[in-house]
């Protein structure tokens, strides 16, 4: 069960209208390495791992649908505005032409989402080490937005994204370690 | 400040320069950079580490010292 809290994780504000950086940032919303990508395959991958890290799966899980709202948001207040033919510049007719202003869960590329992005392998250890380079997946792809973007605003949302990529991936590390760790071990931290 | 022995010391990036042809079609990029945040070093966290204040952290996206990452654009080198 989650409880919603009406408010964004991390203020979005947008600076600049630029229809065409809503079109890379699509990449975190629908992509392979993206925010609902990332969602899904902790939340599906938590009923399988051992219960020790299972909430750990399950809490950033669930932080990846605040930051899939922030992003969602950002793309949402760079379109709203623009005229069919602003988009068509941006590069965003072929979107106009399927989905008029409506999000849709693709890539900047406009391939849509697809199930094979995630996986779910069972083995607690090959799972995690998919979640690690999730993480600095997304990670990177937050760095190659901020490259592109000259939005000081949205950079700052963006850098604030990267930063929790970084500490998902920290936590993540963490729990293989606590997998790993033989019984009877000292420990020593 | 850290009191559970030494914090590794670390860079948040790396450098490397590829191999520039006479051949190459543009103007070469001498440097090339890659990040490496603190994840990387920072193994399995230690309690009592230093944190920001609250707003900072809320700003920052973490609270700990230890695990924020800065990044800037990158520039043409």
């Amino acid at each position: 069960m989650w409880i919603y809290e009406k408010r964004l994780q991390y203020p979005v504000r947008v600076s600049k209208c630029n229809p065409r950086l809503a079109k890379f940032l699509i990449e975190q919303y629908g992509g392979a390495d993206g925010e609902l990508a990332a969602a899904l395959r902790y939340l599906n991958q938590a009923y399988t791992i051992p219960d020790k890290v299972k909430g750990l799966l399950i809490d950033i899980g669930t932080e990846e649908l605040a930051h899939l709202e922030m992003i969602a948001t950002m793309v949402y207040k760079l379109t709203k505005d623009a005229t069919p033919e602003q988009l068509k510049e941006a590069g965003l007719g072929d979107h106009y032409a399927n989905h008029d202003k409506a999000l849709f869960y693709h890539n900047a590329a406009g391939v849509p989402w697809r199930a094979e992005y995630i996986a779910a392998k069972g083995d607690p250890i090959a799972d995690l080490y998919e979640d690690i380079a999730a993480e600095e997946k997304a990670r990177a792809t937050y760095q190659w937005l901020i490259d592109m973007s000259d939005d000081p605003d949205i950079n700052d949302a963006l850098k604030f994204l990267r930063e929790r990529e970084v500490v998902h991936s920290q936590r993540f590390r963490e729990a293989v370690e606590i997998l790993k760790e033989e019984r009877d071990s000292k420990k020593f931290f | 400040m850290y009191p559970y022995g030494k914090m590794p010391t670390f860079t948040n990036y790396k450098e490397w320069y590829p191999y520039v042809s006479p051949h190459d079609p543009c103007p070469p990029m001498k440097v090339k950079t890659y990040s490496t945040p603190p994840n990387l070093y920072l193994g399995f966290q230690p309690p009592g580490l230093p944190q920001f204040e609250i707003h900072e952290a809320l700003h920052r996206g973490t609270l700990w010292k230890a695990l924020y990452s800065d990044y800037n654009k990158k520039l043409p080198h």
